[in-house]
């Protein structure tokens, strides 16, 4: 997915000469062609992710398009102020990467998760909150982001994601892709963990459980047409997030769910437990002490339309 | 040209309306306000390529008053300087006004380039507008005016860092060197000392004046910045300067003057308002 972002922002960069890359001494080589192609639209900001931000956000409002990288927890909560402050208050087109996102980088310990980043961007005003499932969505998701007069989030892995099989290429800010159509349940998921939700489908239908699935790929603002319909439409919605049970994908649509009225649909949600993680692992490990694999969600949702 | 004699009457002028505004505004802040205020002035009146018809012109030179809180004396400059009418600071401080303690963003005030309030904010954006002028091959100078204790947030030593890094020439920072912190001695809180030689040791071209001399303020700013670095100016200012019993009096951090202190103030500054 990184690969594909220096290469998509490479692109983007020819074709819009306000477009500035900053990054927070990260990114070794990755960005040897943006440098060649974009020359003094780079900057190495160093390990000063505050200082990043308020630049970006000056670069912004004198008129530029600044897009900053750097590992998740670094350029969001190590400097949620100036997020809040100098991009968000400001309202200013600066577009925040947040690469190694969730368990990502499981095996670098709590110091380089990101369980809580979504819940966070949430409650701040005028920011776009964007968690693509794969480099298809990224890419879109940044060429989306670009055209945006305020600031904006995105989420993204690491490396080597798989890219999720869809049958139409069309995005849209704000509007959840119908990755696979179903009757039963409806498996609404967001970001890397996407591939994993597919497979979970796919054993449900081995059970004989019909599934929709959604790559809810915007967290903010969220899809409420698509809500709307499932949730009048099926009687269990199941979220999919690598991130906290609280404030992401799931809080966003147990708030709405909550004030609708007449609706008897349930919501069954996978996210990472409220506990930091003392065990060194793979993604693979983290994902599945956190009961992010495609058996548990099926076995749950099994269990759960059993007990409905 | 403006002379001194007129730009050291309108910082009289500007005090005392600050001080008339605390009192009919209920708005703190009124020392930080004071000892920056012949800053501003000579800034806003002499030195900065602005055009108030034209506020957001690409080519004008950008002020940030990095510590906020003495929003009061800007938005009386600012008036005063054209960009608003001074009627407006009428409305200070009332219910759905836009004049409140710290200074709102640009779209929602003409000449503010950016909102401040959160201390180790200004710095940081000031350097991206100073290398936005880079970018894009203008000439505009960008001016910071940061507290001493705004000194203390770790964000203003990033920026500092990394102007002097990317050699970033047409940043100019004033620090407003009052001694004075919200509830302390500065120095007694975080040693700021040696000021001068610490940004000098981030890489910046530093120098030290007496920042309530007009004189001063005027030939250091006149000097062109030929070098590469980045320029601090550290202003020995009073808190509270202008009036004898608000000076270096730490108490006007958040006293607000009552009806005969103002009178008392004005006779001082010989302003009849």
């Amino acid at each position: 997915m990184r690969n594909a972002f220096a290469d998509e922002v490479t692109k983007l960069g020819q074709s819009d000469q306000r477009l500035m890359l900053l990054s927070g001494d990260i990114g070794n080589r990755l960005f040897d062609k943006f440098k060649e192609k974009n020359k003094n639209r780079y900057f190495n900001c160093g390990i000063a992710e505050a200082n990043m931000m308020g630049v970006a956000a000056g670069m912004a409002l004198s008129g530029l398009k600044p897009i900053i990288y750097t590992i998740t927890p670094f350029t969001t909560t190590r400097c949620f102020e100036q997020i809040r402050v100098d991009a968000c208050y400001h309202n200013v087109p600066v577009i925040i990467i947040g690469t190694g996102s969730g368990l990502s980088y499981a095996q670098l310990g709590p110091t380089h998760h990101s369980c809580e980043d979504l819940a966070i961007f949430r409650t701040l005003p005028n920011i776009t909150v964007l968690a693509p499932a794969d480099e298809v969505e990224l890419r879109q998701c940044l060429r989306a982001a670009l055209k945006l007069n305020g600031p904006s989030y995105i989420r993204i892995g690491k490396k080597g994601e798989e890219i999720i099989p869809k049958t139409n290429n069309s995005f849209e800010i704000g509007r959840s892709i119908k990755v696979r159509d179903g009757s039963d349940v409806c498996l609404v998921g967001t970001g890397t963990i996407m591939p994993i939700v597919l497979k979970a489908a796919q054993m449900l239908e081995k059970e004989g459980i019909s599934s929709r699935v959604e790559s809810c790929h915007t967290i903010k603002p969220l899809d409420l047409q698509m809500l709307e319909s499932i949730s009048l439409k099926f009687s269990l919605i199941v979220t999919i997030e690598e991130h906290s049970k609280i404030g992401g994908l799931a809080g966003a649509i147990s708030e709405w769910l909550a004030i609708q009225k007449n609706r008897g649909t349930r919501l069954l949600s996978f996210g990472t437990e409220d506990e930091f993680m003392h065990e060194v692992g793979s993604q693979d490990y983290a994902r599945e002490k956190n009961g992010l694999t495609s058996k548990n969600i099926a076995t749950k949702v099994l269990q759960s339309l059993k007990e409905s | 040209m403006i002379n001194l004699t007129k730009l050291e009457s309108l910082a009289s002028e500007l005090r005392a309306q600050i001080i008339e505004n605390s009192h009919t505004s209920n708005t703190p802040h009124l020392g930080s306000c004071l000892s920056c205020v012949d800053i501003l002035v000579a800034l806003y009146f002499k030195f900065l390529k602005i055009n108030p018809k034209k506020p957001q012109s690409i080519d004008r030179d950008r002020f940030i008053l990095s510590k906020g809180h003495a929003a009061p004396a800007l938005f009386h400059v600012l008036a005063k300087r054209g960009f608003f009418p001074e009627k407006d600071l009428e409305s200070y401080g009332q219910d759905g006004g836009i004049f409140a303690e710290h200074p709102p963003t640009p779209e929602h005030l003409p000449g503010i380039e950016a909102a401040t309030g959160s201390l180790g904010h200004g710095l940081p954006m000031g350097l991206g507008m100073a290398l936005a002028a880079r970018v894009q091959d203008k000439n505009y100078k960008v001016y910071v005016v940061l507290g001493d204790g705004e000194c203390n947030e770790g964000s203003v030593w990033e920026a500092a860092m990394m102007a002097a890094g990317q050699k970033v020439g047409n940043l100019i920072v004033f620090v407003d060197f009052n001694k004075w912190q919200a509830t302390d001695r500065s120095e007694e809180v975080m040693a700021l000392e040696p000021f001068v030689d610490k940004w000098k040791a981030f890489g910046w071209d530093a120098c030290e004046i007496d920042g309530n001399d007009m004189g001063q303020i005027v030939e250091k700013l006149s000097k062109e910045n030929k070098t590469d670095k980045p320029l601090a100016i550290v202003a020995h200012t009073v808190k509270g300067k202008g009036v004898s019993f608000m000076e270096d009096n730490n108490n006007w951090h958040y006293r607000i003057p009552n009806a005969e202190e103002v009178l008392a103030a004005k006779k001082e500054l010989g302003v009849d308002l």
